[in-house]
């Protein structure tokens, strides 16, 4: 910038001239120079009070603003969570329908030891062993008194044993908190929990992982701690399953059988009440699984969901139906049952000789081997195999298990004409009881596609229609003759309108061909009949019962069909099913409000440890 | 004039910060008294959990069945059958008996439901 001189030479001889005080002038420019020096000054003062005030503006702001959220919002709790209580969280607890606990988690310690911290060894050794009797005293003695630094004594142990362990006053002796899962009802539904072990062990802490069944199929689930705790709640109801244990454990002393497993299905859902399978473990205890021989030897083994079984005459309904839904056949068609029946080289039998013809219903309640087959070729291989793929007969059942996908059916890759005429009468294809059992309610759910599933009210999609209505309501009656007046006759309980399919298969052998003495008994019903709620399949391995004249037999009809006829007994008051009768009690108006108690669910809510 | 309103001035930031002096410490407490409210919490679900798992392991089928076989003289309890459940309106339930007559001078007291 130039500088305006004060005394500007030419301003000055002008004023000169004009006889005027040239000092004037200085003063002027003296003035003008202070005015601007003044007015620079108070800018720069200006913007530092701006630049002030705005500081003062945005902290008082804050703090306002924050007095005001801090007013305006709920109060919580500045610290979440206490150690402890996340260390008992860790995995959800699994409760039946009615909430009832399955499994859930103790706290408790394992016991570790810092050998080179220890003041007496020998002594220390000789002290654990004397309180855990399983230990060995001189591997103990030697790894004490080596020089390793830390070694694990035992994963866990009881509250007695941890206060023992204390008293020895053993300062290399050091206990690390556990969560441990615990099975309160011993032995019941052990094949659906599955069972859990430790993951990643920690001084602090360990993770407690699933190791079978929906313990590991929902490991995710179970351990995330987005669920805040609640439980998993399976369709299992506790006292339903206990009850069908224990009649199939009897059943299966009974009939010397060497496994047993049962199933009971509400049709409308697909949710499984119960499924017991014998022989059994404890899944607090979990037996090892056989590295040699035959897995189904194992109590590990699910019959019910693994089991791969040939399940005969049980599926005798399903070409039937089919034939049904087609139009091809009424219930009264005559359909020859000339026995026996040759397809190519292969001859097939009925187990008596039932005369030149019979009606479609009569083949299924005298279960005509020949007959079926006949119904099965009017329907034609690629619709049979169509029709058996849509009951969900060739894939693993999607029930939430790890076992499931094991027990995918055996089925044969091609389908020559005996093929097809053999898995007609429910031979040569191998499925578990639980695919026979959304089978049936398939069909007794009007035809649409039922999904197992040990989820308590989970909203499914609705299934497919299988069947039409209509020839799935003339299946069912069809059974409900074979109860009435067939093979399962001893399955008659009164009121609840039992309708099942009996099947007798011969067990195959592991090299090719059937015994002749081992067979797999099974029986399949529906049950009402009017408006079926429930199904009930009934599977016993190998089973013998005497009858009367002394011989020997070993039939659906002598064996399983008695059993499940004693399980309805047993299980439709526990699951809430009241018998059909014809009697009718009067009924009386009510003179008075009678009070009620409520229902001891409505008002305790079981809340999980979160 | 301006002293007066200095020391009123000065005053009052005293007070005010004798005030927040003691809502801090009133604060503290408050949060020492909540960490161990939660403790305490932590420790009675770990107990709840204890009981549950007690609870359940006491009811299991196994030894109520047990303790059915045991008492079966005094009890004598069997399985529930079908037919021992009938609707509330088959059942003719007797009048109550009438309310006893109010007293007369307790007026005061309410008639029993």
């Amino acid at each position: 910038m130039i500088r305006t001189p004060l005394r500007p030479l030419a301003r000055i001889l002008r004023a000169r001239e004009r006889g005027e005080n040239p000092d004037e002038i200085e003063a002027e420019n003296r003035r003008l120079r202070h005015d601007a020096i003044q007015d620079k000054a108070r800018r720069r003062a200006e913007g530092r009070l701006v630049l002030m005030a705005s500081c003062f503006v945005l902290a008082f702001g804050t703090v306002g603003l924050r007095m005001g959220a801090l007013a305006s919002s709920e109060p919580t709790e500045p610290q979440a969570q206490v150690l402890s209580a996340q260390i008992i969280s860790q995995r959800s607890d699994i409760t039946d329908r009615n909430g009832r606990v399955l499994a859930t988690n103790l706290l408790t310690h394992s016991l570790y030891a810092h050998p080179h911290q220890m003041v007496d060894p020998v002594g220390s050794a000789q002290g654990l062993a004397r309180i855990f009797p399983d230990l060995d005293l001189e591997r103990l003695t030697r790894d004490f008194t080596s020089d390793r630094k830390f070694m694990w004594i035992k994963r866990k142990m009881s509250p007695e044993q941890m206060q023992a362990v204390h008293d020895l006053g053993e300062p290399g002796l050091l206990f690390g908190p556990r969560e441990m899962r615990v099975y309160p009802n011993g032995h019941v539904a052990s094949h659906i929990l599955g069972g859990s072990g430790f993951g990643n062990e920690g001084v602090s802490s360990a993770e407690v992982l699933g190791v079978a069944g929906v313990e590991k199929a929902f490991d995710g689930w179970l351990r995330d701690p987005a669920n805040n705790g609640a439980p998993l709640q399976l369709s299992i109801d506790l006292s339903v399953q206990s009850a069908m244990e224990e009649v199939l454990a009897s059943a299966m002393e009974i009939m010397s059988a060497k496994g047993a497993a049962a199933i009971l299905m509400e049709v409308k859902t697909g949710e499984i009440v119960a499924m017991a399978s014998l022989p059994d473990f404890d899944p607090n205890d979990r037996p090892r699984p056989l590295l040699q021989g035959d897995p189904s030897d194992s109590p590990l083994f699910n019959r019910a969901v693994q089991g791969q079984y040939e399940l005969g005459s049980t599926f005798k309904l399903f070409p039937v139906a089919q034939a049904l839904d087609l139009g091809i056949v009424n219930p009264n068609s005559g359909i020859n049952t000339q026995t026996p029946m040759r397809i190519g080289k292969y001859r097939i039998n009925d187990f008596h000789n039932y005369g030149a013809q019979m009606s479609v219903t009569d083949i299924l309640v005298k279960s005509s081997n020949v007959g079926t087959v006949r119904i099965a070729q009017m329907v034609g291989v690629e619709r049979q195999k169509d029709f058996l793929q849509k009951l969900g007969l060739f894939d693993p059942t999607p029930i939430e298990m790890v076992e499931a996908p094991t027990g995918k059916p055996l089925v044969p890759t091609r389908w020559p004409a005996v093929t097809a005429a053999t898995v007609s009468f429910g031979h040569g294809l191998a499925a578990s009881p639980l695919h026979l059992a959304a089978a049936y309610a398939t069909i007794a759910n009007d035809g649409r596609r039922v999904r197992p599933t040990l989820i308590h009210r989970r909203t499914r999609p609705e299934g497919e229609q299988v069947l039409s209505p209509r020839a799935a309501e003339l299946s069912i009656s069809m059974l409900r003759q074979v109860v009435v007046r067939g093979t399962a006759r001893q399955a008659e309980v009164a009121g609840f309108e039992l309708a099942g399919k009996t099947g007798t298969a011969d067990k195959p052998r592991p090299n090719g061909g059937y015994y002749k003495d081992r067979n797999v008994a099974t029986f399949a019903s529906v049950f009402p009949a009017s408006d079926p709620e429930y199904v009930l399949i009934v599977t016993l391995d190998e089973p013998r019962v005497r009858n009367a004249g002394g011989g020997e037999s070993r039939t659906a009809g002598m064996t399983a069909v008695p059993v499940a006829g004693q399980l309805v007994r047993r299980l439709a008051p526990l699951i809430g099913l009241e018998p059909k009768t014809d009697e009718n009690l009067p009924t009386f108006d009510a003179r008075f409000e009678p009070r009620v108690e409520p229902l001891p669910g409505d008002e305790i809510k079981i809340v999980a440890n979160q | 004039m301006r002293s007066l309103t200095y020391l009123a001035c000065v005053l009052i930031v005293m007070g005010l910060a004798f005030w927040a002096y003691r809502e801090n410490y009133r604060t503290q407490t408050a949060m020492g008294e909540m960490s161990q409210l939660q403790r305490e919490i932590a420790g009675l679900r770990e107990d709840l959990g204890v009981l549950r798992a007690e609870w359940a392991y006491l009811n299991r089928p196994e030894r109520l069945r047990e303790l059915v076989n045991l008492n079966f003289d005094r009890l004598q309890l069997i399985p529930q059958e079908s037919g021992q459940v009938i609707d509330l309106g088959n059942i003719d339930y007797p009048k109550p008996p009438a309310p006893p007559e109010p007293d007369e001078e307790g007026a005061n007291v309410a008639p029993e439901e």
